[in-house]
């Protein structure tokens, strides 16, 4: 039967205390202060859905066979491009094969739950086989809104097939209305909400619990069947509400995480059912609700596998890692709410030679290099006449992959005149464990984080963005090993 | 077996523009400036001149591409005018197409000329731009003190230096480039400044505060050369300086891609070593009279000291400390203030080196800037970035 294989997580580094926002902008808005508890994640300026889709998914697939993954569906509200397939980008940075399926799920804050429903059901068909699912969000709200403090960035995925399942899918029930709770234009940045009693009482609450109840009258179930309930839903009223009307117990419900990641969309179910997952035993029925347009209620039974699962990161590992980000204008300017001064030098952006793009995806999207066959010596950016000198060899080379190594700063600056969001720039010559060197630039870190001899594994993140013709870069940096707790 | 350039062509006239934030003028202003002042100097007509190679490098900036604006510029009459660009080393190129030009018979009066005009991007700090698909796609979008400013820490590890010590060598490179450069009135930069301000100076590129990094100038710089022969039947009265050696190194791929210790630079040692075979050098230290090297930052100078086989590896600290390259030391260095000081138009400053070498061969300099036992001048310069760069070695003498 066909279900979850592997889940992963990804939480951005950075986590802002609401207090931050409460402190800035309360004299336009007091009501945030209602939502001042904990902290949310923020992605780091230079990441976005795509890139944070991409960490899940290689969580997710970490002691997988890429090689066997046939389809990857990503779903996000926020998704960088409208037309240029996001999940190809994912697909191209995690290495999957070319010949496989593809899928943006957008549109509604259910589309997350709608892709991993996709995509079980594709496995059932027993026409495609072995699918990653992930879901990745940055929504924005308007400075001093109820739903900036709200909102969280985070992204979780999962591999769908039909061997070593940990979840299998029994079962699911959606409904689809038109309910426009919150709407956002093609070309509008900040969600915007009609009034949050209506959000709650006829949104949330009703459509949760038709779904819910559907699921158990489809089923002939109960609530009491189900070891864990997990729904999104970031109004704490009409969570306490939904609970308390469908009789949900402390132990069944699965927290939102609203203290510590926020309100994470089209991910937000997937993040809390893979952090469910962690504890599941085999048995274990859990329902999730995805909610948005509607609701899908999906019914999951854990197997005897989960016994011999070790999730790499996942969402925990990644909560543990965490620094803080201390500055609320700081936040503004990496989401483009406020526009930053970066001197003339940062208005100065070259042509994105997409022909040229295309020839090199594999060395930029994918960090492939070479390997000299006649001196086995790797070297990035791939090479055709081997760049030791004492070999020289011409195209005697095979493919060698740099994103999965680790590697050492053998040299670095912190350079406060290079044009970059998050100053100093830091950037480093690094070598790489198994051999090859490259100048690369040092994200998700302060100085003080950066010495030769620090250990570095590679992170794909956003290079640049083109505003005048709205094109995003993407490229591979380093990120300084954390001892994480 | 080809024998080198030494000796084979004879510096008939030089001109270069005060260096520094000429806002008044265009890069063709400067480059008319610096060719009156070398026309003047070699005491020919305009029309003699039979072909000329021009040097700018940021024609994004600049005069534009191609050889076109200059020629109109100059007004040359129709004679073969060729734009070269080779990073820093742009001018020296310029002046080594024009040597191999005369060298080879094809002309016996040709200009080499280099402008560049910096100050109208409108931000401090070289342009950007200019490595590449590759750069623009992927690499980190670096700046020149963040690149140069890698080789203190690798320079560190390798010697087993503290930081501090390597900072306080930097420092006094930096104090000396001043003093020179205030002694000079074409110099950018004329202000002495003490070990104190350098050391306190804002960090640009850590470990690169603001006085390790040199001035980001307009300027131009001229040389008309010739054949040793027609040098000395028109200049019969006078010294006549001759090119000894031009040699350039461009990194191969090698510092990148495949093994490198981030401290020493293999360039630079290839174009010494074949600058000093031309020229029939034996020992750098002792016989090399003076030296403008590419001290575009206070740790490539550094470094410099030992790639040029003058300062032992991992020595150069004890001779910079001890005024080794001072104006009063042994092997004085940056003597007009150095890109440091005098500045740093790209495409003119390997011509303002050897302009310096020049006036010293034929003793045009007041006795407070003058090097004691003038014979032979060394100019260096080194464009890109450490790992992935071009150098210049260059010796000039009397014939």
């Amino acid at each position: 039967m066909a279900g979850i294989c592997s889940y992963g997580g990804y939480v951005p580094r950075y986590r802002m205390n609401r207090g931050l926002v409460v402190g800035a902008m309360a004299w336009i808005n007091p009501i945030i202060m209602m939502y001042a508890a904990g902290e949310k994640a923020v992605a780091n300026f230079d990441e976005d859905p795509i890139t944070m889709g991409m960490a899940a998914g290689v969580d997710a697939l970490t002691g997988k066979d890429l090689s066997s993954v046939e389809g990857v569906y990503f779903a996000s509200t926020t998704m960088p491009y409208i037309e240029r397939q996001n999940a190809a980008i994912i697909a191209l940075a995690m290495n999957l094969n070319e010949n496989i399926r593809s899928a943006d799920y957008g549109g509604s804050l259910k589309a997350g739950t709608t892709a991993l429903l996709s995509a079980i059901e594709g496995v059932e068909s027993k026409r495609i086989n072995n699918i990653v699912v992930t879901a990745a969000e940055t929504r924005q709200g308007r400075p001093g809104s109820p739903q900036e403090i709200i909102f969280g960035d985070a992204a979780a995925a999962f591999l769908v097939g039909d061997t070593d399942v940990i979840a299998e899918l029994k079962g699911s029930y959606s409904v689809t209305y038109d309910f426009p709770d919150h709407i956002r234009g093609a070309n509008t940045k900040y969600d915007r909400q009609w009034e949050d009693r209506w959000c709650r009482d006829l949104g949330y609450v009703d459509f949760i619990m038709e779904s819910i109840n559907g699921l158990l009258d489809k089923y002939s179930m109960k609530l009491e069947d189900f070891s864990k309930v997990i729904y999104a839903c970031s109004n704490a009223g009409g969570r306490k509400k939904t609970s308390g009307k469908l009789g949900v117990t402390p132990e069944q419900d699965q927290p939102n995480l609203q203290d510590q990641i926020g309100e994470a969309g089209a991910a937000q179910p997937l993040v809390m059912l893979a952090q469910a997952l962690e504890t599941a035993e085999p048995g274990d029925k859990l329902l999730v609700v995805g909610y948005g347009s509607g609701c899908d209620a999906l019914y999951f039974e854990v197997t005897e596998n989960i016994k011999n699962y070790k999730p790499a990161k996942g969402i925990s590992g990644c909560l543990a890692n965490k620094a803080a980000l201390d500055n609320y204008t700081k936040f503004l300017v990496w989401r483009d709410s406020l526009e930053g001064e970066i001197g003339l030098r940062g208005e100065v952006t070259d042509y994105s030679a997409l022909s040229a793009l295309w020839r090199k995806r594999k060395q930029i999207m994918g960090m492939w290099g070479t390997k000299c066959t006649a001196c086995n010596s790797p070297q990035y950016p791939p090479q055709r006449i081997c760049a030791n000198p004492e070999c020289r060899a011409i195209d005697q080379t095979e493919p060698y992959r740099f994103a999965d190594k680790t590697g050492t700063i053998a040299s670095f600056t912190n350079d406060m005149l290079a044009a970059t969001l998050d100053p100093p720039a830091i950037y480093a010559r690094v070598e790489f464990d198994g051999g090859g060197r490259n100048m690369l630039d040092i994200t998700d870190c302060s100085p003080e984080e950066v010495a030769q001899g620090t250990k570095l594994t590679m992170t794909f993140r956003r290079k640049y963005h083109d505003k005048q013709r709205d094109i995003i870069g993407y490229c591979w940096k380093g990120v300084p090993v954390k001892e994480v707790a | 077996m080809a024998d080198g350039i030494k000796d084979k062509v004879a510096i008939l006239g030089m001109g270069c523009t005060r260096f520094g934030e000429r806002w008044e003028c265009s890069g063709e202003d400067l480059a008319i400036e610096a060719y009156k002042e070398c026309l003047e100097d070699a005491g020919i007509a305009q029309k003699e001149i039979q072909a000329c190679y021009m040097g700018s490098c940021y024609d994004e900036v600049g005069i534009g591409k191609s050889a076109v604006h200059l020629a109109n510029a100059l007004k040359l009459p129709h004679v073969p005018v060729t734009r070269l660009e080779n990073y820093c080393a742009t001018a020296t190129e310029a002046l080594r197409a024009a040597s191999y030009a005369v060298a080879a018979g094809a002309y016996d009066m040709v200009l080499a000329i280099g402008t560049e005009k910096l100050k109208d991007t409108g931000f401090p700090g070289l342009p950007t731009g200019g490595g590449g698909t590759d750069t623009l796609l992927a690499n980190p979008d670096a700046t020149g003190p963040g690149m140069f400013a890698q080789l203190a820490p690798a320079y560190c590890k390798k010697y087993g230096i503290e930081m501090p010590k390597v900072k306080e060598a930097m420092a006094h490179i930096s104090v000396k480039s001043h003093a020179n450069g205030s002694m000079n009135p074409k110099a950018h930069l004329r202000r002495p400044v003490t070990m104190e301000q350098v050391l306190n100076s804002p960090i640009i590129a850590d470990p690169l505060g603001l006085f390790d990094c040199c001035g980001v100038s307009d300027g131009a710089a001229a040389a008309i050369v010739t054949t040793p022969e027609i040098a000395k039947s028109l200049k019969p009265n006078q010294d006549i300086v001759t090119v000894k050696a031009i040699q350039i190194s461009v990194a191969s791929g090698q510092e990148t891609t495949f093994a490198w210790d981030g401290a020493n630079l293999i360039t630079n040692q290839t174009a010494a070593k074949k600058a000093y075979e031309e020229a029939g050098i034996k020992d750098p230290r002792t016989e090399i009279s003076m030296m403008e090297v590419h001290d575009c930052f206070s740790i490539t100078e550094f470094v410099i000291m030992e790639d040029l086989f003058i300062s032992p590896f991992g020595k150069a600290y004890d001779d910079i400390m001890d005024g080794f390259y001072d104006l009063d030391g042994k092997v004085p260095c940056q003597v007009d203030g150095g890109l440091k000081c005098f500045g740093h138009p790209i495409g003119a400053s390997g011509l303002r080196m050897v302009y310096a070498v020049y006036e010293q061969l034929l003793d045009r300099i007041p006795e407070e800037r003058k090097v004691k036992n003038m014979e032979l001048g060394l100019t260096h310069n080194l464009g890109g970035e450490p790992a992935k760069g071009v150098v210049s070695v260059s010796i000039f003498g009397r014939l």
